[in-house]
């Protein structure tokens, strides 16, 4: 079993080069694509290696390259579509949502559109109201579409490698701060499940179950958790479409306490949905309210003296967990970070982008 | 330019006096409240499709919007499948899951259509993409009207389809209005076809009642898609005798003159091309009608979709 590791970021580039060796049908498509800078590393050099018919830049036509990409999909094709920000598919909100969400469905199962869609999470340095919004709840309500979470390097090549190969459109919403994080990641591409959420860290007494960079919170969390004697589970759910209920409900009939950490707004979000599902799946075994951390009711702020507060972090879930409990104790004191703000995923981060 | 020959034309007419009559049983029909799904009535219009569809080879595909039965037709869409999909049935092109804005017949290259205005041209465009890419002599026909020339994604996908010269025929048809609204609310004081020009394709206007004009245009087009030479606009201008949706005529409504729809009638584009070609006309209208009425009885004949079939197909299998 190979142990090498290689970033998030690496995880999906290779993904995308093995799936476009693979398969000839496979086409790469965004603006910047093939651009110097390369979606963030994540689609550099493919141009090169795949051709200039294969992986393409787009025009700034976020609508119409969707449709394109749907109709290339109906013709044979099994195109990956990138955007440098979930925000900019906004754009692409009609094709998404009222054809290739549809076509399968609505021409009683003759289409087929495997599509893939890339969708990047900004978080930090100032991205502000319109760079960082993470809208996977908007999708995973949309029928006809998989919508999935990779939180480690080892889902982000594995989803993108079954996402290609799958026959429905999917949605990969990556989060930008997971991507200089390193894991373990076979060479061979390898296919992970669309579906079903993996418990990362066993714990006893609270199950923290979290979408995408807010895993690598909740396993921070767990860590100080376990200072002061408490065993969280922590479950990365990976997938939303749907949410795995078994899963989930395993998880509470040992701990019987749950906190949900989301990267999205808590409102008519993913964590509302775990609420329900825990509710209607696991009631019965619900010793305490369900914990909520996510992000607050307003626009993501630009100055990180404000976005500093609006993000919540490995302390606000492990007080979350805490809560749950009951238990009488304190977390010990947050530790010296060293630096001013919390705007960038570590200090070597010094922006733009 | 192809000059057509008198199979040809015979078929244009036959294919005109199939889709008129198709849609008139429909809106005889609709009466019955057994249609339960937005119908939009393209008589009047039925020289466009006609006349594309002459220039199209088989295995050439069709992509459409909300007023699609003549284009479904002139492209070969089976006819009882269509009016199955009209009555919800199992039976129907898409399985009843669809109705009258979402017909389909991969069978003739009929890619299927929807409502939302523009948004089948972009998918038009992927499919002249993955022909483009496979070395297919293959041509993408897409069908919209004027008001969906307003939305960005047709613009979008004109740019796309110019920038990698892609085999596209855009073909506009021009009738006037947006559901009510005219186009002198909605566009400056030029042709659409001149958008075609603007994203560097040719564009052209020609009469869209005149099927012999629609498949000169049409078929100048589909060669120059075919020879790698990328996409046109075609606007074809004509008239929609009907309601936007539904099967009766609206000039109570107002937002229209009895005698601008007596006008156009006046360019029934049916009479004058039998005329034209010496065609006995009544014979094709029978013919035209014995076949709807297979149709229309095979649909009602047709099952209705089981319960089980609520939850298929959301996801493929």
């Amino acid at each position: 079993m190979t142990e090498r590791q290689i970033k998030f970021s690496e995880a999906l580039r290779e993904a995308q080069a093995d799936m476009l060796e693979a398969d000839p049908n496979v086409l790469l498509l965004g603006l910047g694509v093939p651009g110097p800078t390369g979606i963030f590393g994540t689609t550099s050099g493919l141009q090169e290696r795949f051709g200039t018919h294969r992986v393409i830049d787009t025009p700034s036509s976020e609508n119409a390259m969707t449709g394109v990409a749907l109709g290339a999909a109906a013709r044979g094709k099994r195109p990956i579509m990138v955007h440098m920000r979930v925000d900019f598919a906004l754009l692409a909100i009609e094709p998404i949502v009222n054809q290739a969400a549809k076509w399968h469905y609505m021409y009683g199962g003759v289409m087929r559109a495997p599509l893939v869609i890339r969708m990047i999470v900004g978080r930090g340095w100032g991205q502000g109201p319109q760079h960082s919004q993470s809208l996977q709840s908007w999708f995973a309500h949309v029928p006809g579409l998989k919508v999935v979470m990779p939180a480690r390097p080892l889902d982000a090549k594995g989803m993108i490698v079954s996402a290609v190969k799958d026959d429905a459109p999917v949605i990969v919403f990556e989060h930008r701060w997971l991507y200089n994080l390193s894991g373990p990641v076979p060479e061979v591409p390898v296919g992970r499940p669309l579906e079903g959420a993996e418990v990362l860290r066993p714990g006893r007494d609270v199950t923290i179950a979290a979408t995408s960079y807010m895993v690598i919170e909740a396993l921070r969390a767990a860590e100080t958790l376990a200072g002061i004697g408490i065993e969280a589970e922590v479950i990365d759910l990976r997938c939303l479409t749907p949410i795995d209920a078994g899963t989930l409900k395993a998880s509470l009939a040992r701990t019987g306490r749950l906190v949900v950490a989301d990267t999205a707004q808590e409102a008519f979000g993913v964590a509302a949905e775990v609420v329900s599902v825990a509710c209607q799946h696991a009631f019965q075994h619900l010793k305490a309210p369900p914990e909520v951390v996510a992000l607050p009711h307003v626009p993501t702020p630009t100055t990180p003296a404000l976005a500093d507060l609006f993000y919540p972090d490995a302390r606000d879930i492990a007080a979350a967990a805490l809560k749950a409990t009951g238990a009488e104790k304190e977390l010990p004191p947050a530790p010296e970070q060293g630096r001013k703000w919390k705007d960038t995923p570590d200090p070597s981060f010094t922006g733009p982008y | 330019m192809t000059q057509l020959d008198d199979k040809a034309r015979a078929n244009i007419l036959r294919a005109m006096v199939r889709i008129r009559v198709a849609e008139e049983r429909i809106s005889e029909l609709y009466r019955e409240q057994e249609m339960r799904c937005p119908t939009h009535l393209a008589i009047g219009q039925e020289a466009v499709p006609a006349g594309v569809s002459a220039a199209l080879e088989p295995q050439d595909l069709v992509f459409s919007g909300h007023r699609s039965h003549g284009h479904y037709i002139a492209k070969g869409g089976d006819m009882g499948a269509m009016f199955a999909e009209l009555y919800g049935r199992a039976t129907g092109c898409a399985a009843g899951k669809g109705g009258s804005q979402h017909l389909i017949d991969l069978a003739c290259g009929f890619m299927g259509a929807a409502p939302i205005l523009s948004s089948t041209i972009s998918v038009g465009v992927g499919a002249a993409w993955a022909a483009q890419l496979d070395g297919r002599r293959e041509v993408s026909a897409i069908y919209f009207g004027d008001g969906a020339t307003e939305e960005g994604a047709f613009h979008e996908s004109l740019n796309f389809a110019a920038v990698l010269k892609l085999p596209v025929v855009f073909v506009c048809e021009n009738n006037l209005y947006s559901v009510h609204s005219a186009m002198d609310c909605r566009q400056p004081d030029r042709p659409v076809s001149a958008l075609g020009p603007a994203h560097g394709m040719p564009g052209v206007t020609v009469d869209g009642n005149d099927p012999d004009a629609v498949y000169a245009a049409a078929a100048e087009a589909a060669a120059r898609a075919r020879d790698g030479e990328g996409p046109s606009l075609i606007e074809c201008m004509t008239y929609r005798w009907m309601e936007h949706c539904g099967p009766n005529d609206d000039i109570a409504l107002g937002y229209r003159t009895a005698a601008e729809l007596a006008e156009w009638k006046a360019r029934d584009p049916i009479p004058p091309y039998a005329a034209r070609i010496g065609a006995d006309l009544d014979a094709l209208m029978s013919e035209a009608l014995a076949e709807a009425d297979a149709a229309v009885a095979f649909a009602k004949s047709s099952p209705f979709p089981e319960p089980s079939e609520l939850t298929r197909h959301v996801l493929p299998a």
